[in-house]
């Protein structure tokens, strides 16, 4: 069990360090990098779930024709023993997405730099109330 | 942005081929290997980023500047929803239009290598403009002209 | 009417897309191309939005294929009871009767032929043990079938010809497409999405000169209409995730737009706050397939009817009532909003107000609250304690503001805890499941009615208050009260608008935020939560209070002197606010014209709860 159980907890103990970063951390750049440590968090946890135990017995990849269907036992063999893809698929889109949220921001660290002059979150406080 | 030395430069010019190419071969056999549109498009971004940091920003800016990245990545998406809308034509958003199968050759992707495509270009445009916007900020530290807001990626 | 839902977010996505390349090709000329296709689009999509009215059903449409395991197994068929006797004599026993068998699915492999009977099923694997069980209507077949992994193998106990054969079929389930769905509570999102829209570009035509960079300005609000035309037409929940976040990354960029000290300070909070509640929402939908195993929300609505409820549900409601609730600025969740939307341009305030935290907060916890995750005692609870403390802690801040933009961003809070909990009480009559008689389920119905009601309104008469102020800005130059007064003299059509957008939403007859209020109220009330209905009533008065102190320095007292050389607003900017002065004034007195087309079929369809499933995929 503990070898299931393990990646779980590293997910939760980077996404609760993440959380803290963004929550306590009083210099710009370090929430962003909490930003991007709990959605590399959330991330691994996607992949995570896609896992399947592999296979006890060699798994011949079958060659893929198009006559075959529902039918070959050969694909069905190989598909109840592979990572489920759609996790995959939804974790480079995430990803995708992410870097796009994390370059904005770090464009508007760099402004907020050149029209403050200080990274420090205590001191960009003109908006208050 | 001044560019590098000599070395760098010869270096650069003999290898952006290969980059690109290499680049465009991740984006074609996306349907079959790992990779595709998103993948080749960085590597394709990676590669003009070389060259803009081995020449200098202000050699390349009128051939490669933040227009032609803005124009490219708009061309990309407008292809990307073309192909999308050209599904309807046997059926329904995103049908595959050509046909397609589960083979391993080039041409049996469907629709998918033309979507890879056109994401391979925005992602490409899309990224090499964004490090564009990074890497103008030095310029108007410097006193340059300004350029607005960030990037749109 | 199958192209209907793609282009819903196709014409706002090319739109963004056309605008920096035509500007670019185009730029020599000095042609105004971006707002010209920007309108166009916004045009375009008000047309398409209010074509998906044409038929009542709900639309459907699949990207790429879709083979539900029903399809895959291929077989068509009628109930029979058990007395008949069939031909040669026999009697059969209950089961059905296979009409129709497509060819070259599971079925047709399989070897049935129409004429059988299928009296049985159970799956293969468990073996000799597990007996048959019977099989009353088809639809039970595809419904247990639907809940198998794919490629089980399941045994049918078949009568052909008077004998009794077992035959294995490959079963389970498997959605091979990804849904875009159009029910009533989407048109009337779209038709909300559009019609704002269409008043923010509008007015951007003329405001947006004041400012530079204006080729920077109509592709991310294209952007941001496309992902929220997304959001709500998606029927799949990683789909809702990804236009959520197209939808952000395009506000992100407009709400920092002015380039400012303030605004780009503004614009970092909320992306921070926003990141987060990405990492929320994106937990929990990890959480939800990795216990489902699909992502369609039609399916995942099949399961709550069907399978025992696990408990880490909980976990992922949880999960997305943070996310979400952050997203449409709940308390405690809320502290991105002040500070956000009045950096914003007006007309993107306008939009974010509007639409932005009903299309991605509202409405995607409205969806998953009442179709999909199932409807229960303690998220109602949640639900309406949220909807509370927004209401009366957004006003309560609301009172003190100087700053026109930043009291109307507090009563936004304020007025999105009304509509979050009227919702609420929905969830939590329906949740009772053993009082569900009719009296009963009007209370909900009353409650959800008004919720949703009170949700067009908001972005109505919100719209047109940002954008009154966005017009009092363009011409006086500030926002601050104590500068403004006496503007009913020099800018007439904008003090009329601003006091037809303080009136409605302080809940004065005869515009439409009284009416939706007092619907809360009455379901509120009638659903035994009298002291939530007292508060109810209290925080309409502060609103009225707050709108009061607006309209008496903004419109009444003595203009000025740095002020006495303003004139009227141009055009459009005035056409866009008329718009939606005429909105707030006939959706209040004509509701009983368009409230069967409009809110009915959305209550409806979120009062079916797990009926959503039936819907959308067609039994």
């Amino acid at each position: 069990m503990i070898h299931t159980v393990l990646p779980f907890v590293l997910c939760v103990v980077l996404f609760i360090i993440g959380l803290y970063a963004i929550a306590v951390k009083k210099n710009l750049i370090k929430v962003i990098i909490g930003i991007i440590v709990m959605h590399n968090a959330v991330n691994m946890f996607l992949v995570l779930i896609g896992f399947r135990p592999p296979a006890s017995g060699p798994v011949i990849a079958p060659i893929m024709t198009p006559e075959m269907g529902h039918r070959d036992e050969a694909v069905r063999a190989l598909l109840s023993h592979s990572v489920d893809p759609v996790p995959q698929a939804l974790v480079l889109t995430s990803i995708v997405i992410g870097l796009s949220v994390v370059a904005l921001m770090v464009v508007m660290a760099l402004r907020l730099h050149q029209k403050y002059g200080t990274f420090d979150l205590t001191q960009i406080t003109r908006l208050k109330g | 942005m001044r560019g590098m030395t000599p070395i760098v430069k010869t270096i650069t010019a003999l290898l952006i081929g290969f980059i690109m190419l290499f680049g465009f071969y991740v984006i074609l056999t996306g349907h079959l290997s790992p990779g595709g549109g998103f993948a080749g498009g960085v590597i394709c971004a990676a590669g003009l980023l070389l060259v803009v940091l081995a020449f200098g920003a202000d050699t390349v800016k009128e051939r490669m500047g933040h227009n032609m990245a803005v124009l490219w990545e708009g061309l990309g998406a407008i292809g990307f929803l073309a192909v999308a809308l050209l599904g309807f034509i046997t059926g329904t958003f995103f049908a595959h239009f050509v046909p397609h199968n589960l083979g391993v050759r080039l041409f049996t992707g469907g629709s998918m290598p033309y979507l890879n495509l056109a994401i391979g270009l925005k992602v490409g445009a899309g990224l090499f403009g964004a490090f564009l916007m990074l890497a103008a900020f030095r310029e108007a530290e410097r006193g340059g002209r300004d350029k607005g807001e960030g990037d749109r990626s | 009417m199958e192209l209907l839902l793609p282009l819903t977010v196709v014409i706002p996505l090319a739109a963004a897309f056309i605008i920096p390349v035509a500007s670019l090709l185009g730029a020599k000329r000095g042609w105004p191309i971006g707002e010209i296709v920007a309108l166009l689009a916004a045009t375009a999509l008000l047309i398409v939005s209010f074509a998906t009215f044409a038929s009542d059903i709900p639309i459907t449409t699949w990207i790429g294929e879709y083979k539900a395991g029903s399809e895959l197994l291929g077989l068509t068929g009628r109930p029979v009871p058990a007395q008949v006797a069939g031909e040669g004599g026999a009697a059969l026993p209950g089961g059905v009767v296979v009409d129709q068998v497509v060819p070259n699915t599971a079925g047709d492999v399989a070897g049935i032929q129409p004429g059988d009977a299928i009296t049985g099923w159970k799956v293969a694997e468990e073996g000799e043990s597990r007996a048959f069980q019977p099989l009353g209507t088809m639809n039970e077949l595809r419904r247990a079938n639907a809940m198998l992994e794919p490629g089980t193998r399941v045994l049918l106990r078949v009568q052909r010809d008077g004998q009794t054969l077992e035959i294995g079929i490959r079963g389970g389930k498997s959605v091979v497409g990804i849904a875009m769905v159009c029910d009533g509570l989407t048109r009337l999102l779209l038709l909300v999405i559009a019609v704002v829209s269409f008043a923010a570009i509008l007015f951007s035509l003329s405001y947006m000169r004041t400012y530079t960079q204006v080729h920077l300005y109509y592709s991310p609000l294209m952007l941001l209409i496309a992902g929220m035309c997304g959001i709500v037409v998606s029927g799949d929940l990683f789909n809702i995730y990804v236009f959520l976040e197209v939808a952000a990354v395009a506000s992100f960029a407009l709400v920092g737009f002015g380039v400012e000290s303030e605004e780009l300070e503004a614009s970092f909070k909320y992306l921070v706050l926003s990141a987060v509640a990405s990492g929320f929402i994106l937990l929990g939908i990890g959480i939800v397939y990795n216990l489902r195993g699909t992502l369609n929300l039609a399916q995942i609505a099949e399961f709550t009817q069907f399978a025992e409820r696990n408990d880490a549900m909980w976990l992922a409601m949880a999960f997305f009532l943070a996310g979400f609730g952050l997203k449409a600025a709940m308390v405690p969740f809320h502290a991105w909003l002040p500070d956000a939307h009045p950096s914003a341009p007006a007309p993107v305030s306008a939009m974010l107000s509007g639409v932005l935290i009903k299309a991605s907060g509202v409405y995607v916890l409205a969806r998953l609250v009442f179709n999909v995750m199932g409807a229960s005692t303690a998220v109602a609870y949640t639900l309406m304690t949220m909807g509370m403390l927004s209401m009366v802690v957004g006003v309560f801040l609301a009172v003190g503001q100087w700053d026109f933009k930043r009291l109307l961003a507090y009563h936004s809070i304020s007025q999105m805890g009304y509509v979050v909990l009227a919702l609420g009480v929905g969830v939590e009559v329906l949740a009772r499941q053993r009082e569900m008689t009719v009296q009963w389920q009007s209370v909900a119905f009353l409650a959800i009615f008004g919720g949703l009601f009170h949700l067009a309104n908001h972005a109505a008469f919100k719209s047109l208050l940002f954008l009154s102020s966005g017009s009092v800005v363009h011409r006086t130059g500030t926002r601050n009260l104590k500068e403004l007064g006496g503007l009913r003299g020099r800018m007439p059509w904008t003090s009329l608008f601003a006091r037809i957008g303080s009136l409605s939403i302080s809940g004065v007859p005869p515009f439409n935020g009284f009416f939706s209020k007092l619907l809360i109220v009455i379901a509120v009330v009638w659903a035994g939560h009298w002291v939530l209905g007292a508060l109810t009533v209290l925080v309409s008065f502060m609103t009225l209070l707050s709108f009061t102190k607006v309209q008496r320095y903004l419109i009444e007292g003595d203009l000025p002197v740095r002020l006495h050389n303003v004139r009227e607003s141009p055009a459009p900017m005035l056409l866009a606010m008329g718009v939606l002065a005429v909105l707030c004034l006939g959706l209040g007195l004509l509701l009983p014209l368009y409230g069967g087309v409009l809110l009915k079929p959305a209550t409806n369809h979120l009062m079916q709860l797990a009926g959503y499933a039936k819907s959308v995929l067609g039994g």
